[in-house]
């Protein structure tokens, strides 16, 4: 996973509150083999219409907001079912950052887990970054300070929780920190575990009887 | 210090470490990689240039895409033939076992686990599927993970859980003639509802549990997450050891001896107590059947389907008469006079050799309905040579159902065998979900024995009586 320390960019404005993952991606899309090409497919309904053609009023069809790589978004935003293909959509289409009052509890840990960064924040301080997500101007995501820094006023302070903020600070994924962490752990209760129950270790020779 | 459960034991000896915030990282012994849930894990994996930890905890296998019919023919291109051969593709890359679709040993993940000893007691098995739960019929901590944890077990052999409480359901009694576990299986979920087991590990205990074939055991610890718990075991017997003595994967000679010393230790102990019980007795149960779309609207076969307006629950009521829409059925309609269209066989809940042998005793020289498209489909490629060693495929054929290749078929609309649009089925699958077997499907779910009867009538019926009115 790449790091996230500092983003500038525009933001793209979708206040809509509710937005549940079959909105982010719908469902006929999970049967694709990749993550990488799944941008495409991000809020397909929304940016084609019925004859599935383009829709170029939606936001991020919208330039300058086709190149945003923070989007605001409405409350409990990613509500639904439980597909990480939602992340994964947003990562691809480039959007790494999305701010919003709230989120749907799965997405948000799924967020974590591929490098983007969810910010909740309260209402007075999202309306002044909507505001200025609304006039296309560029923000600044800092995570090492935990700041949100908008052309004029002071900097808006955002929580994140440490484990998660290292993470990405590091550009470590869940998978990334296991193996830095937990590493040394893992290697000692294998070393046991194969001397305590060595019938669940299929690297022996036995293995050679099957033919698959 | 008292006693512990078999969950309990199994969870004590795979824990790696316990975190701060209460979760634990736990050690994973087996994961089975399947096509529709792997491909974005190797991608990732591939990403990162990570490795396979232990290549060989892992066998992969195809099963939810693959077509059930004229297998050669599968179209080139097509998302079925690209999510094998995307599988195969992985699996050589990474060094794991693959199995192909021509392969004897090819099948449904959960009914070949079993079959070639990759699933034992005491272990921890994964895979990319919901219904993984099965494996939990041998005394494993066995469960359903999503793609990111996928790409987790194949890198780290770990993965991070929260530690679950357990419920015992306890089963007394002995099954009535003409009852199958299934019929067990479904009164218990319409008794505790889908969300009865949420938070919890089962482990499924007592004398009528104890009587059941490790078949039997799969049957009912597969239907464990439609109670809403991820996790379903049966304490291993004697009738697990001799299941699995001699599988191609079961440890041999000295493991073995030294493996069965240790799974004896398994059972909960005596004097456990456990988070939450429930007790049946099943010696008053009738055949069940699922009348509404989701596997607690099930009731004994005798009943009517029920009426909303009778529910004092008004979230209950407005979810019971969205049921009855979508499937089509009027309140105070006797479930045995709701005609079918399809019927299916099969599936990793009942695509056994038992289930096979269940539906032939009833089909045995009788044809299906000329109203009726019925199929059979083997869990696996052995269940299917097995069954033709039986000659049951010529029973089955003769009755005019169709006799396919192993694979998850109409159990899930992801491969070339769907219900269409209204058609209405009579399933020994697991879920009555909305669409899941097509797009605008109605599924009843039940027993084979009671697919059998349902293709032969036409409609949905008591097989007792089926069997009651004599036939050559
Ligand atoms: S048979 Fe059905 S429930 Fe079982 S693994 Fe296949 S799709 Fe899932």
């Amino acid at each position: 996973m790449t790091e996230f320390t500092r983003l500038t960019s525009i933001a793209a404005p979708f206040p809509e509150s509710d937005i549940d993952t079959d909105v982010v991606i719908p469902a006929r899309f999970l049967l694709l083999l990749d993550k990488a090409g799944l941008g495409q497919h991000l809020f397909h309904e929304r940016r084609h219409d019925r004859q599935r053609q383009r829709n170029t009023s939606f936001v991020l069809d919208h330039p300058p907001f086709d190149t945003a790589k923070i989007l605001v978004a409405g409350r409990n935003f990613g509500c639904g079912s439980s597909r990480e293909q939602a992340v994964w959509a947003l990562a691809d289409f480039g959007i790494t950052c999305v701010i919003a009052p709230s989120f749907g509890e799965i997405f948000f840990a799924n967020c974590f887990k591929n490098g983007v960064l969810p910010i909740i924040l309260d209402a007075e301080l999202y309306d002044r970054v909507l505001l200025v997500a609304e006039a296309g101007a560029e923000m600044t995501v800092d995570l090492q300070t935990q700041e949100i820094l908008l052309p004029k006023g002071t900097p808006i302070p955002f929580a994140v929780d440490p484990h998660r903020r290292r993470a990405l600070l590091l550009g470590l994924d869940e998978i990334g920190m296991m193996l830095t962490d937990d590493g040394a752990d893992i290697e000692a209760f294998e070393a046991n575990h194969r001397v305590a129950a060595p019938w669940l270790f299929l690297d022996c020779d036995r293995r050679e009887e099957v033919k698959l | 210090m008292t006693g512990r459960t078999l969950y309990g034991k199994i969870w004590d000896s795979h824990l790696v470490k316990n975190y701060e915030d209460g979760s634990s990282l736990l050690y994973i012994d087996r994961h089975l990689v399947q096509e529709v849930s792997s491909p974005q894990a190797f991608a990732g994996l591939a990403l990162q240039g990570r490795a396979v930890r232990r290549p060989q905890a892992n066998v992969a296998v195809a099963d939810h895409a693959v077509p059930t019919r004229n297998r050669a023919n599968i179209e080139v291109g097509g998302l079925a033939q690209l999510q094998i051969a995307r599988l195969e593709e992985n699996a050589a890359r990474f060094g794991i076992d693959y199995i192909p679709i021509e392969s004897r040993h090819h099948g449904i993940v959960h009914v070949i686990g079993p079959e070639l000893g990759f699933t034992l007691p005491g272990a921890t098995l994964v895979c990319g599927d919901s219904h993984t739960c099965t494996h939990g019929a041998f005394g494993a901590i066995s469960f359903g993970i999503g793609a990111s944890e996928c790409e987790a077990v194949l890198s780290t052999q770990c993965l991070r859980q929260t530690r679950q409480k357990v419920m015992r359901v306890w089963l007394d009694g002995a099954l009535p003639f003409g009852l199958s576990v299934k019929d067990i299986i479904l009164a218990v979920i319409a008794r505790i509802g889908t969300s009865g087991g949420v938070g919890h590990a089962i482990e499924y205990a007592g004398p009528a549990v104890q009587a059941l074939s490790m078949e039997a055991r799969m049957t009912l610890c597969n239907m464990s997450i439609e109670a809403g718990s991820r996790v379903g075991m049966v304490a291993p017997d004697e009738r697990t050891f001799a299941y699995l003595e001699g599988r191609a994967m079961a440890p041999k000679g000295k493991l073995w001896d030294q493996a069965l010393e240790y799974w004896q230790t398994l059972p909960s102990d005596a004097d456990v107590v456990f988070d939450r019980e429930v007790r049946f007795d099943v010696s008053e149960l009738t055949p069940f059947v699922s009348w509404g779309t989701s596997p607690e609207e099930s009731a004994p076969i005798g009943a009517r389907i029920p009426d909303p307006a009778a529910e004092s629950d008004g979230v209950k009521r407005l979810r019971m008469q969205r049921s009855l829409d979508y499937m089509g059925l009027t309140p105070g309609t006797r479930l045995e006079d709701i005609g079918i269209d399809r019927v299916f066989i099969g599936s990793c809940t009942n695509g056994r050799i038992e289930d096979l042998r269940a539906a032939a005793a009833v089909i045995a020289g009788r044809r299906v309905a000329s109203s009726v498209e019925a199929i059979v489909v083997p869990g696996s490629a052995q269940v299917r040579l097995q069954a033709e060693a039986e000659r049951l495929d010529r029973v089955f054929l003769d009755a005019g159902f169709e006799w396919r290749e192993a694979g998850c078929s109409m159990c899930v609309g992801m491969n070339d065998d769907r219900l269409r649009p209204g058609e209405r089925c009579a399933s020994t699958s697991n879920r009555n979900f909305e669409g899941r077997q097509g797009i605008g499907g109605r599924t009843h779910l039940m027993s084979p024995a009671m697919a059998a009867a349902a293709a032969i009538a036409g409609h949905l019926v008591d097989v007792r009586r089926m069997a009651g009115e004599g036939h050559a």
